[in-house]
C-alpha cells in the first residue's frame, strides 16, 4: 500500500474526503527520488495488519503540527560511516528534505559516487551501497521507504562498498 | 455609584482586571460605558476578523495591551491555506498611526514580517512585552530590531513559531544597558545561538524568570546559564542526546539544585535519560511539566510528580507500526490521573482507550478545565469491549463540573453529545473529529452548551439542518468550523442570507474555484471547509481566491 505524505504541500494534500478511513482510494506518491513504501506490503504478507494503515492517508490526522512533527524523530544527529574511511561523520537528517539531498551530501562528504537507485534492484552500478540502521536493529537499505519514515527511524548510516557491497549487489 | 466623580469610579474599575467582568461594566449605563472605555488598558480579540483596528483604537483610546489571534486552531494541522490571512500589520500601522502608547502584544496564529516587527520597535517608546505564539513569516532580523530598539523591553517570548532563522546576530542586538529582561523564550529557533551574547545578557538581567533556549543551546552552557540565574521560575532546555560525562552532570545537578524557585520545565528534544534525572531533585515542586518534545520518557516517571497540573503527552512515533511496548495506552492515564490529583489541564495522544479509564480518570481528577484526549487510530471503540466510547467521555462531563475545553476521539456515537450538551456547562471549546451519527449530535451541543464559544468539527456526519437550527446561536460563539461534514452550499448560503452579521467562509483549494458562479445543482454540493464567525465590520477584504465569502 502507498503511504501518502501528508507534510507535503501537494495538492493532492489538501483533498479532503468524506466517508470512513479505510474506504476511498490509495494514492501513489510522486516523489523525484521515485520511492515508494514496501515495507508495509512486506509487513502484511507475513502477519495480519491490525493497524489500518490508512490513518496516514488522512489530512492532518493525528492533530499534531507539522512543526511538532519536524521536531519530533528520535533522531536528529546519525553517525556515518563509510567502509574504508578512518573516521566517521556525523550529519543531521534534518537538513535534507529527502534521499537526493541526503546521497548528494553523502557523495560529497565521503568523495564517491552513487549508482541508480531501483526499488527491485537497490543500488546498482557503483560497488557502492547506502545501508542504515533501523530502531528494530536491523541493517536497511536507504531508500526503501517513505522520507519521513526513514528519518524517524534511522539510528546510523553506514556506506558499504567493495566485497560487502558487491554481495549485497549481487544478492539482490 | 452615579454620584461619585468619574475619578472615583475609574479608580473602582481599575481593580477590575477580568476582559468578562469589564465588558459587563461596559454594558451598565452609558457613562459608565464611556469611564470603561476610557481606561481600558488590556483589550483581547479572540478573531482579528471580528473588528478593525480603527475601531478598536476609537474605543479604547488609552490601549497599553493588545491579544490578537488569527488562523482557525485547524490551521496547526494544514487544514487552512497558507495564504489565509490573519494578517499583523494592519494592526501595527494604524496603533502607530493613532499614536497608542503600546506596551504589549500577544498574538496567536497570525502572520507577522519583519516588516512589522521593525515598526513595532520603532513606534512605541514604552514597548514592554512581545509574545508570538503559533506565528509565521519572519526571521531573526525581524527579533534584531526588537533587541535593538524597544529600550523597556521585558519579554520577548516565542512559542512554536515558524521563525527563518538567518543565524544572524539578534541576541548581539539587545544593547548592555537592556537590564530589564523578565521573560526570554526562543526554543523555536532553529539555529545556532550566539551563546556569549545570550550569557552576557543573562547575567545582566537579574529580573530574569522564565528563560527558554532552543536545541543550539548544549549543557555546559545550560549550566552556566542557571547557575548565574538562580531565581528562575520557568525554564525551557535544550536538546542533549548525549550522555553527559561525570563532571558535567555534577556541575549541572548543583545549578539545579540552586533554582529554588523553579516551577516549569518544558523543551528536552533528545534527551539523554542521565540528563533527565539530573533534574528529579526539583520535580516535586513543579507545577508544569512539558516533555512534549522528548521521545522517550517513560510514563512511569511522571507518576511521582504530585503537583503537576498540566501535561502532554504526544505520540513519540507518528510512523507508529506496531510497537505494543512502548505504545501509550489508557494505562498511562490511569495512572497519571491517580498520581497528580491537582491535574487541570491535559492532552494525551494514545494508541487505545477504554471506557472503564475515562470512567476512573473522571473519579480521580474532577478538577480538569482541559481534557484532550486523542486516540491515534479515528473510530477506534473501547479495545476491551468494542463498545464506543460514550460513557466514558460522559464520566468526565459529568465530574469535571469546571471543564472549559474538550476533545473528544474513539468511536463515539451522538450519544457522547447528548451528555456533552447536558452536563458541560461551562464548555467553551469543543474540538471533533470522526464522531457522531446524526444531526442530533451536533444540535445536542449546540443547544445546550450555553458557554460555548469554539466549536470545530471534521469528519462528523453532521449537515445543513445542524447549521441552520439556531442561527442566533452564533451570536454567542467566537466561531465554528466545519470540515469534511455533511453541510453543503446551498445551506452556507442560507445561512449567510439569514445571518449577515456572519462572515461565513468556504474554503475550497481546487481548480475550479469561483463558488458564487456555481448553478442551481451545486447547491448541493458538499462544502470542503467551512469557518463562519461573528464580526461587526462585514466581509474582510484580505481573503485569498480560495476563500469565498458568502
Amino acid at each position: 500500500m502507498a503511504y501518502e505524505k501528508v507534510n507535503e504541500l501537494n495538492l493532492k494534500d489538501t483533498e479532503l474526503r468524506l466517508g470512513l478511513p479505510g474506504t476511498g482510494q490509495v494514492k501513489e506518491e510522486k516523489e523525484v527520488s521515485c520511492v515508494r513504501s514496501n515495507k508495509r506490503q512486506h509487513q502484511s504478507d507475513n502477519e495480519e495488519e491490525s493497524t489500518p494503515p490508512t490513518k496516514t492517508q488522512i489530512v492532518g490526522w493525528p492533530p499534531v503540527r507539522s512543526y511538532r512533527k519536524n521536531n519530533n524523530s528520535v533522531v536528529s544527529y546519525v553517525k556515518v560511516s563509510m567502509d574504508g574511511a578512518p573516521y566517521l561523520r556525523k550529519i543531521d537528517l534534518k537538513t535534507y528534505k529527502n534521499y537526493s539531498e541526503l546521497l548528494k551530501e553523502l557523495e560529497n562528504m565521503f568523495k564517491f559516487t552513487i549508482g541508480e537507485y531501483s526499488e527491485r534492484e537497490g543500488y546498482r552500478g557503483s560497488g557502492v551501497v547506502p545501508t542504515y540502521e533501523d530502531k528494530d536493529g536491523d541493517w536497511m537499505l536507504v531508500g526503501d521507504v517513505p522520507w519521513d519514515m526513514f528519518t524517524s527511524s534511522c539510528k546510523r548510516l553506514r556506506i558499504m562498498k567493495g566485497s560487502d557491497a558487491l554481495a549485497l549487489d549481487s544478492a539482490l | 455609584m452615579n454620584y461619585f466623580p468619574d475619578e472615583v469610579i475609574e479608580h473602582i474599575f481599575d481593580f477590575i482586571a477580568s476582559h468578562k467582568d469589564r465588558n459587563s461594566i461596559s454594558l451598565v449605563s452609558k457613562s459608565w460605558h464611556k469611564i470603561e472605555r476610557c481606561s481600558r488598558k488590556r483589550v483581547f480579540i479572540g478573531n482579528c476578523y471580528a473588528i478593525n483596528p480603527e475601531r478598536l483604537i476609537q474605543r479604547f483610546p488609552s490601549l497599553r495591551s493588545l491579544t490578537l489571534k488569527g488562523k482557525p486552531h485547524f490551521a496547526d494541522f494544514n487544514l487552512v491555506p497558507h495564504e489565509w490571512g490573519g494578517f499583523v500589520h494592519p494592526w501595527i500601522v494604524a496603533l502607530a498611526k493613532a499614536r497608542v502608547g503600546l506596551e504589549e502584544l500577544r498574538l496567536k496564529r497570525m502572520v507577522v514580517s519583519d516588516e512589522s516587527l521593525e515598526l513595532l520597535s520603532r513606534s512605541f517608546s514604552s514597548f514592554k512585552s512581545l509574545v508570538l505564539v503559533s506565528c509565521e513569516g519572519f526571521t531573526t532580523d525581524g527579533l534584531a530590531s526588537v533587541a535593538a530598539n524597544c529600550r523597556h523591553l521585558r519579554e520577548l517570548d516565542l512559542q512554536e513559531n515558524e521563525i527563518d532563522d538567518h543565524r544572524g546576530q539578534w541576541l548581539n542586538c539587545f544593547p548592555e544597558s537592556s537590564t530589564a529582561l523578565t521573560s526570554l523564550n526562543f526554543s523555536c529557533l532553529k539555529g545556532e545561538t550566539n551563546l556569549a551574547a545570550l550569557e552576557r545578557l543573562v547575567a545582566r538581567s537579574p529580573n530574569l524568570e522564565s528563560l527558554k533556549v532552543n536545541r543550539a543551546v548544549p549543557l555546559d552552557a545550560l549550566t552556566r546559564l542557571m547557575s548565574c540565574a538562580p531565581q528562575l521560575v520557568d525554564l525551557g532546555v535544550g536538546s542533549y542526546e548525549n550522555e553527559p560525562d561525570q563532571e558535567s552532570f555534577m556541575k549541572l545537578m548543583a545549578a539545579i539544585k540552586k533554582c529554588t524557585e523553579l516551577r516549569s520545565l518544558s523543551g528536552f528534544s533528545e534527551v539523554a535519560p542521565l540528563c533527565l534525572t539530573a533534574f528529579y531533585p526539583i520535580c516535586q515542586n513543579l507545577t508544569s511539566l512539558n516533555l512534549s518534545y522528548a521521545a522517550e520518557i517513560q510514563g512511569n516517571h511522571l507518576i511521582s510528580y504530585f503537583e503537576l497540573q498540566e501535561l502532554r503527552v504526544f505520540p513519540s512515533d507518528l510512523h507508529d507500526e506496531e510497537d505494543n511496548d512502548t505504545a501509550v495506552t489508557e494505562i498511562g492515564l490511569v495512572a497519571i490521573s491517580a498520581g497528580c490529583p491537582k491535574l487541570h489541564s491535559i492532552l494525551y495522544f494514545c494508541k487505545q482507550m477504554t471506557n472503564a479509564a475515562l470512567i476512573t480518570v473522571a473519579k480521580n481528577c474532577p478538577n480538569f478545565i482541559r481534557f484532550r484526549l486523542c486516540i491515534l487510530e479515528p473510530n477506534k471503540p473501547d479495545h476491551t469491549t468494542s463498545q464506543s466510547l460514550d460513557e466514558g467521555f460522559g464520566a468526565i462531563v459529568q465530574a469535571c463540573k469546571g471543564l472549559r475545553r474538550l476533545s473528544v476521539s474513539g468511536l463515539l456515537t451522538d450519544k457522547v453529545f447528548l451528555y456533552i450538551g447536558m452536563y458541560a456547562e461551562q464548555l467553551e471549546m469543543l474540538s471533533i473529529a470522526f464522531a457522531g451519527d446524526t444531526d442530533k449530535g451536533m444540535l445536542y451541543v449546540l443547544n445546550g452548551c450555553k458557554k460555548m464559544r469554539k466549536l470545530e468539527i471534521r469528519d462528523s456526519p453532521f449537515g445543513n439542518a445542524a447549521l441552520l437550527a439556531d442561527v442566533d446561536k452564533y451570536r454567542t460563539m467566537r466561531s465554528l468550523w466545519m470540515s469534511s461534514c455533511e453541510v453543503t452550499l446551498g445551506g452556507c448560503k442560507r445561512l449567510a442570507r439569514n445571518a449577515p452579521w456572519l462572515n461565513v467562509e468556504i474554503i475550497n483549494e481546487n481548480e475550479n474555484n469561483d463558488v458564487m458562479e456555481r448553478n442551481e445543482e451545486d447547491e448541493r454540493e458538499k462544502v470542503d471547509r467551512l469557518y463562519l464567525y461573528r464580526t461587526v465590520v462585514g466581509a474582510r477584504k484580505d481573503a485569498p481566491p480560495c476563500v469565498t465569502i458568502l
